[in-house]
Formats: structure tokens, C-alpha cells, sequence
């Protein structure tokens, strides 16, 4: 066994070279920027293109050209500048661009604190393009998680060309640690599917069974057409309610229906445990290791880590919680994903715990509400 | 070659409208260049200058306003052999400065079509960047107390080398357009024209009144020789091209016994310049040489070369979880700043920790052992304080053996500077 020592944003980096990753564009920000400090080490000598735009607009706005022209394509930022890509987030959902964009969330609201961690975008990834379509979110706990999920992220987001983020924080992708690359079990690389560049070509069109659409890129023999208003099939303006319909639940369905095929998880099921902690993210880390001190006291309880936060795995939380007496959800923000899980597990109780004050929730804090609520 | 309009989709501007003909001397154009549809790429921006990419058989990017030049910045990295045209009018110049601006100074091979017509059309008629304060527009008084931007002279002085200011209805407008497109470079063309829909209707703007203004501005073609360079795409494959492969990752093999199989937690206490975080990450690196895992948590704030600078690190044969540090089994302390950050938890040491402090340093009551160490005596230099304190810790057999420092350095460290490294660990300070 050989222990390699990385900080998550070089392991994010390292995943997004391993999955194809042959663009980037990011705007330096406190805790995001040594993503972009690793893509412009890697990706020039190795043939890819890796730019500092002049502003977090036009940054993604660069990557969302080079996904139109065929590449993997990827940004980085934190919360100030999660903000300014919002409009073009619902450009890349409406109009389909493939895109792996991670948030390394720090302490906010706004500025806030650069150096400080926070899961405290956690529905502003959700919610925080106009339009309200579902996106995919990934929140990675660890540096193998930040490696394998984002592979698992540039997967989806070519499988069902849409944005994905990964909702790191301060706390993982500014920490170091080792692990064994060797060891990784990684995802095989996918990439979009392409249409017959000798067939007649629509770029929006797509069947029941197919609802993704088959992708050109621009600048191959076949014109391709890109557009962010509201497009028929063939990529042109339509008014037609019919048209536009039925677009919109195929941007609503191609991702929710397929949500089980990428719900990941983590789940330690402790025999004769009552509890059931939900956490997600660094947090918990913490909660694991709050969780075997209490078993160590003759106290079981259990964990699910949820790594897929959107869209929500209702099917997931419903199983899980089922067999338990008590629901306890600790997240690192004032009680954002606990709202989800409180609309899944209605009309229940859930007991929350949430911190925002700069600093990790740490384990004697997430014993005390596991063992008192 | 043959044009390039899409017969199915014929403009649709206001009856008049200088757009059209920009239209029709973009097809002119192109079949000119003898351009295929496959080759061209037509990037359109918001408003009625939006439409273009509609009326024209080439590949077609339609996206926000004022980020047309994000796409095709992305586009023509991705694919250099496209011909990039962007079309924006006055609007997407003002909310989209920025991009223009350093569009110039990257001076990337794409063609910017402003279709200047001194307002906002599409949205009623509001002043925009262009709009002359004596006008009458859809904003009440407000260009009143607007000075007009000239682009051109803004993106010449942005680093801008082709640029033609031109009238819609100038004869010369298709032959300046080839230029523009022929051009190895970024060019720009502010093309005035007559919104007749809205900005013709209170205020006299015609072919003729524009000539006459035009001819009054300051000429523009100085700036082909000032701003003349590499073409930004060209040159940065070039660079590219002359760098050398980034190493993969660093793995470790485990070599060394370290001097205990227990979790093992140590904190660096310092402040910015004193290689705290480079020490934590010697720590780690001599932990994997024993196959140990390791965590480094860092807290440091926002200023360079001022303040803090915190290091905790964790040593554990299992995986580790929560990264924060409860109980240290040691604590380098070498600056009031990091001091300052962890007083409660200096004032909980249990008697088996192990402090090593700079001599100085003001340490709340403790019930650890407190080791002084000299490095003024000794002439260690500020910036070694941190790793001379791990060969203290090393030579004591607490959390490392001097083995797996030595390994560790020799990991991260190449040459004289691992030699000037181990130098510093041979100092004894203590
Ligand atoms: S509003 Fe003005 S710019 Fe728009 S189509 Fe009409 S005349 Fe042309």
C-alpha cells in the first residue's frame, strides 16, 4: 500500500483529468482557487486549455462554449461566485451543456469568510437558477470521494448534459490527507452521447425512450444550433404551449427518472440501533466518529451518508428511515437539507442539529444531540 | 460560393431597420471569403442584434446577454479552425464591459459586429453605453447625465488592433468586413445604424447625419500599429507546448517504523512566514513513510504575509475521521498569533503532552511538559523555526522517528534544498 497525501481541490482536479477533463476556466477565490492552481499545472502541457476569465461570468461562460464544441469541461468557485454564475447555470440546464461545476462552499452569506468552511449553498445550488429544473449535486466527504465523485459527476453531466456540481467545502478541499490511489475502485469514463453526423440532425430532439438528446458539437460538418430562449427541437424559438411543454418535462424527467441509477450513498447500520443519523458532506466525519464513541458505550446507532443530495433520493431516505425510531440530521448551515428530509419523512419528527459559525460541528457535539435530541 | 441566409427564416427587424442590412453585408461576406455554413460559427447576444445567428445556414450560438464573448472566447480555444463572429449591439457592449474589454487585451482571433444604434430597441427604447446625452430615449432624463463611450477608442486603448467604426449604409462596409474577419486577431466593428422602431422616432438620426458625425471622430487606425501581436489562441499553444508534464501524484511506500501505533495528534501554533503549513505537511509525509494515514487541517486568515498560521495534523494506522484536534499529544508553539487562536485547549493539556515552544512565547498555565527551545542562540532563521522544531520532536521519538523526517524531506525537497533542510535538523536546539 502506498499513501499519496492531497488536498481535496488537487483530488478534484485529479478526477476531473481522469474523467476527460480537457477544459477549464475559473476565477481565483479562497477556498476554490487551488483547483484552478492544479488544472493549469496539468492540462496545458497535457493538450487541454485551462483559463483565468476576467470575472466568474466569464469563466463558465468559457467552458460553456468549449462544452458546445465537444470538450469535458469544468469550473470552480466558491459561494460569491456561485452567485454570479447563476444565470448561466440555467442557460446550461434550459439549453442542455454538458458542465461539472464545484463550489467549494465557504462561511457566508455573501463575502462572508474566505478561510472558513460552510455547507451553506446547499439549496442555493438547487434553487439558484431561474426556471426551477432539477440539477444533479454531489458532496463529497473525503479526498477518494472528491477523486471518484467528480469522475461520477463529469458521467452524469455527459450522460444527461446538464450541470453538475460538487458541493465541497473549505473543510475537505483545503485539508490534506492520504490515501491509497491504488486501492480506488473508479467509475468507467463516460462521454455524451453523439448523433449520426450523416443523419439529418436536430440538436434537441429526443423520444420517450431516449430523452436525452443526442449530441454535435459545433464546428463538425453538421450545423449545430445552441440557444438559450425557450427552442423547439431543432433549436430555433417556438411559442407553440405544446412544444414547450413537453420540453420542460423532458428537462424535469430526464434527470428525476433516472435519479435511482446515481443516488450514492454510504450506510453503516449498527444492530439493535434506534437512531438513525442523516449527514452528508465533512460533517460527517464527524458524525461517524461521534457514532462509534457511542457504540463503544453500549449505544448503536446509525449512519447514512448521503452523497447525492439532488435530486433528493426520496426512495432512499424512505427505506432507510423506516426501521428507525428516531431521525436525527446534523448538517453544517442553519437546516437546509433537513427541510428535504422533513418533506420525505412527514408527518415524523426529525430531531436537527445545524452550525454556522465558522468551525466544524465536531463529534462530542453530535453525540450529545444523538444521545439528548 | 453560395449565400449563406436561411430562405426558411427571413429577418424579421421593424420595417427600416439598419440591422437588415448589416444582414445582408454579413452573407456578401461571407460568400466572399467563400465561407461554408461548416466552418463559421455566428455567436449572437440579446436584443434585436440577437437574432442574427437565426437568419444565417452556419453553426449558431445563442446565449446571454453581454456574455457573447465568453462562448466564443471557449469556442475558439476549443476548436482554433472555426470563423468566429459575434454579434451585440450597444446594450450587450455596456452590460458586457468586462468581457469586452479583456476580449481586447487577449486579442483572440474572433470578429465583434457592434450594431451601434444608440439604444436599447427591443426593451423600449432606454439609453444605453452609445446613447448621446442630448437624445431623446426611453429613459426620461437619464442620459442626460451620461457621457457616451466611443468603443473604439475604449478598445484601442484596451489593446485592441482592428478596429473600424463605419456607417450601415457605407459602400465600403462588406470589403472592411472581410478585413475585419480576414484579420489574425480580435477585430472590431462599430457599425452606427437607425433603430427606426424606436430611437428614429424622437431624435433625427439618417445615413447622412451619420456620415457627418462619424467624420468628426478621432481616427482609430493608430491602433493597428500600437496593438499589432500574437494572436492569444496561437500563442497560447505555443507556450503550451513548451511545458514540461506535470508529475503525477506522490505515492509513498511505507519503509520506516514510527515510534507508536497510537492516534497521534500535534498542533503547529505560528504565525504567517514561519513555514507552518509546509511543516504540517512534513509531519504527514513522514506519517505515510510509516504507512501511517494522516490528516492536515490548516486555519489561517485571510492576509499574506500577516497573521495566524495553524497546523492540525492527525496520525492514525486507521482511517481517520473528524480532522480537529481534542487532545494533543504534542504542540509546537511559535508565535503569540497561533498561541492566541487555542488558549482554552493549551489550558486543558492533559501532564503527558508535550509542548515545544520558541523561547518567548507566553503560554497560558499548563500542566504539559514545556520544552524551551533556543533558536536565536542556535541562528535558525524564522522561516526554519517550524522544521527545526520537528527534528526536536523527531530526536525525542515522540509522534516520528528521525528516519521518517528525513524520508519526508527527502520526498519534498530536491537538491540544495533538501541539503540547507537537513542542515537545519542537524541545529540542536534543545
Ligand atoms: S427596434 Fe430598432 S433595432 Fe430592433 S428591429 Fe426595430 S428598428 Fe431594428
Amino acid at each position: 500500500m502506498a499513501l499519496t497525501l492531497m488536498e481535496g481541490n488537487e483530488a478534484i482536479a485529479w478526477g476531473a483529468l481522469k474523467a476527460g477533463c480537457r477544459f477549464f476556466a475559473g476565477y481565483p477565490i479562497t477556498p476554490a482557487t487551488t483547483v484552478y492552481n492544479a488544472m493549469l499545472q496539468r492540462l496545458p502541457p497535457a493538450g487541454g486549455i485551462c483559463l483565468q476569465g476576467e470575472d466568474e461570468i466569464a469563466s463558465i461562460g468559457f467552458c460553456l462554449g468549449a462544452s458546445m464544441a465537444g470538450h469535458k469541461a469544468m469550473t470552480a468557485t466558491s459561494g460569491p461566485g456561485i452567485s454570479l454564475y447563476s444565470e448561466q447555470i440555467s442557460f446550461a440546464v434550459g439549453s442542455e451543456i454538458p458542465i461539472v461545476i464545484v463550489d467549494v462552499q465557504r462561511l457566508g452569506p455573501s463575502t462572508g469568510s474566505a478561510t472558513r468552511g460552510a455547507d451553506g449553498d446547499i439549496q442555493f445550488l438547487q434553487w439558484g437558477s431561474s426556471g426551477g429544473l432539477p440539477v444533479i449535486v454531489l458532496a463529497p466527504v473525503d479526498v477518494r470521494d472528491c477523486i471518484v465523485l467528480t469522475m461520477q459527476a463529469f458521467n452524469l453531466a455527459e450522460r444527461f448534459r446538464c450541470p453538475v456540481f460538487m458541493a465541497a467545502n473549505k473543510e475537505i478541499a483545503m485539508t490534506r490527507e492520504t490515501l491509497d490511489l491504488e486501492a480506488l475502485d473508479l467509475p468507467a469514463v463516460e462521454t455524451r452521447s453523439m448523433a449520426d453526423p450523416d443523419a439529418p440532425f436536430a440538436p434537441f430532439a429526443a423520444s420517450p425512450h431516449a430523452p436525452v438528446p443526442a449530441f454535435l458539437p459545433i464546428g463538425g460538418k453538421r450545423l449545430v444550433r445552441q440557444t438559450s430562449s425557450t427552442h423547439g427541437p431543432d433549436g430555433y424559438i417556438t411559442t407553440a404551449p405544446e412544444l414547450i411543454a413537453a420540453n420542460q418535462d423532458r428537462l424535469m424527467r430526464k434527470i428525476l427518472s433516472a435519479a435511482d441509477a446515481f443516488t450514492f450513498y454510504d450506510c453503516e447500520e449498527a444492530p439493535g440501533a434506534r437512531t438513525l443519523v442523516i449527514s452528508y458532506g465533512v460533517t460527517a466525519r464527524a458524525v461517524s466518529d461521534a457514532i462509534a464513541r457511542l457504540a463503544a458505550g453500549g449505544n448503536p446507532a446509525s449512519l447514512l451518508i448521503l452523497k447525492t443530495l439532488w435530486p433528493v433520493p426520496e426512495a432512499l431516505l424512505r427505506a432507510k428511515a423506516a426501521a428507525y425510531e428516531r431521525i436525527v440530521v446534523i448538517e453544517m448551515n442553519m437546516g437546509q437539507y433537513v427541510r428535504e428530509i422533513q418533506r420525505i419523512l412527514a408527518p415524523r419528527d426529525i430531531v436537527f442539529y445545524g452550525q454556522m459559525n465558522g468551525e466544524l460541528i465536531r463529534p462530542e457535539k453530535v453525540q450529545e444531540v444523538i444521545a439528548h435530541g | 460560393m453560395d449565400s449563406l441566409l436561411n430562405r426558411e427564416r427571413p429577418p424579421v427587424f421593424c420595417p427600416g431597420c439598419a440591422h437588415e442590412r448589416v444582414v445582408a453585408a454579413l452573407d456578401q461576406t461571407l460568400q466572399r471569403l467563400a465561407l461554408s455554413g461548416d466552418r463559421v460559427v455566428i455567436v449572437s447576444d440579446i436584443g434585436c442584434s440577437g437574432l442574427f445567428d437565426t437568419f444565417f445556414n452556419t453553426h449558431a450560438f445563442h446565449g446571454l446577454h453581454g456574455r457573447a464573448l465568453t462562448y466564443a472566447t471557449g469556442l475558439k480555444l476549443a476548436r482554433p479552425e472555426l470563423q468566429v463572429i459575434v454579434t451585440m449591439g450597444d446594450g450587450g457592449l455596456g452590460i458586457g464591459g468586462a468581457h469586452v474589454l479583456s476580449t481586447c487585451r487577449r486579442n483572440i482571433d474572433l470578429t465583434l459586429l457592434v450594431l451601434n444604434n444608440f439604444n436599447y430597441g427591443m426593451t423600449g427604447g432606454q439609453c444605453s453605453s452609445t446613447t448621446p446625452p442630448e437624445a431623446r430615449v426611453g429613459s426620461g432624463f437619464l442620459n442626460r447625465l451620461e457621457k457616451p463611450i466611443d468603443i473604439c477608442q475604449v478598445a484601442g486603448s484596451a489593446g485592441a488592433a482592428h478596429l473600424t467604426r463605419i456607417s450601415t449604409y457605407d459602400d465600403g462596409l462588406i470589403d472592411r468586413m472581410m478585413d475585419a474577419i480576414q484579420f489574425k486577431g480580435f477585430a472590431l466593428m462599430d457599425i452606427w445604424g437607425v433603430c427606426p422602431g424606436r430611437y428614429a422616432r424622437g431624435n433625427k438620426l439618417s445615413p447622412a447625419s451619420i456620415e457627418t458625425e462619424l467624420a468628426q471622430r478621432p481616427p482609430v487606425d493608430h491602433f493597428q500599429r500600437q496593438n499589432t501581436r500574437a494572436e492569444y489562441g496561437a500563442h497560447y499553444r505555443d507556450e503550451a507546448a513548451r511545458l514540461e508534464p506535470a508529475a503525477g501524484p506522490l505515492r509513498v511506500e511505507p519503509r520506516h517504523k514510527p515510534p507508536t501505533e497510537a492516534r497521534c495528534e500535534v498542533i503547529l501554533l505560528g504565525r504567517a512566514g514561519q513555514r507552518i503549513v509546509t511543516a504540517g505537511e512534513l509531519l504527514c509525509l513522514a506519517g505515510a513513510t510509516a504507512g501511517l494515514h494522516a490528516t492536515q487541517k490548516n486555519d489561517y486568515p485571510i492576509t499574506v504575509l500577516r497573521g495566524h498560521s495553524v497546523s492540525e495534523i492527525v496520525l492514525a494506522r486507521e482511517a481517520i475521521g473528524f480532522t480537529g484536534i481534542d487532545r494533543p499529544r504534542a504542540v509546537i508553539a511559535l508565535a503569540a498569533e497561533g498561541v492566541a487562536r487555542r488558549r482554552r485547549m493549551l489550558a486543558a493539556l492533559p501532564a503527558d503532552a508535550l509542548v515545544l515552544r520558541a523561547r518567548g512565547v507566553a503560554l497560558p498555565e499548563t500542566a504539559a511538559t514545556v520544552v524551551d527551545i533556543d533558536f536565536k542562540t542556535n541562528r535558525v532563521k524564522a522561516p526554519d523555526w517550524a522544521l527545526a522544531t520537528l527534528g526536536v520532536l523527531a530526536r525525542r521519538g515522540e509522534v516520528i522517528s528521525a528516519d521518517m523526517l528525513r524520508s519526508a524531506l527527502a520526498l519534498r525537497f530536491k537538491g540544495r534544498v533538501l541539503e540547507a533542510a537537513l542542515a537545519v535538523l542537524e541545529k540542536a536546539v534543545d
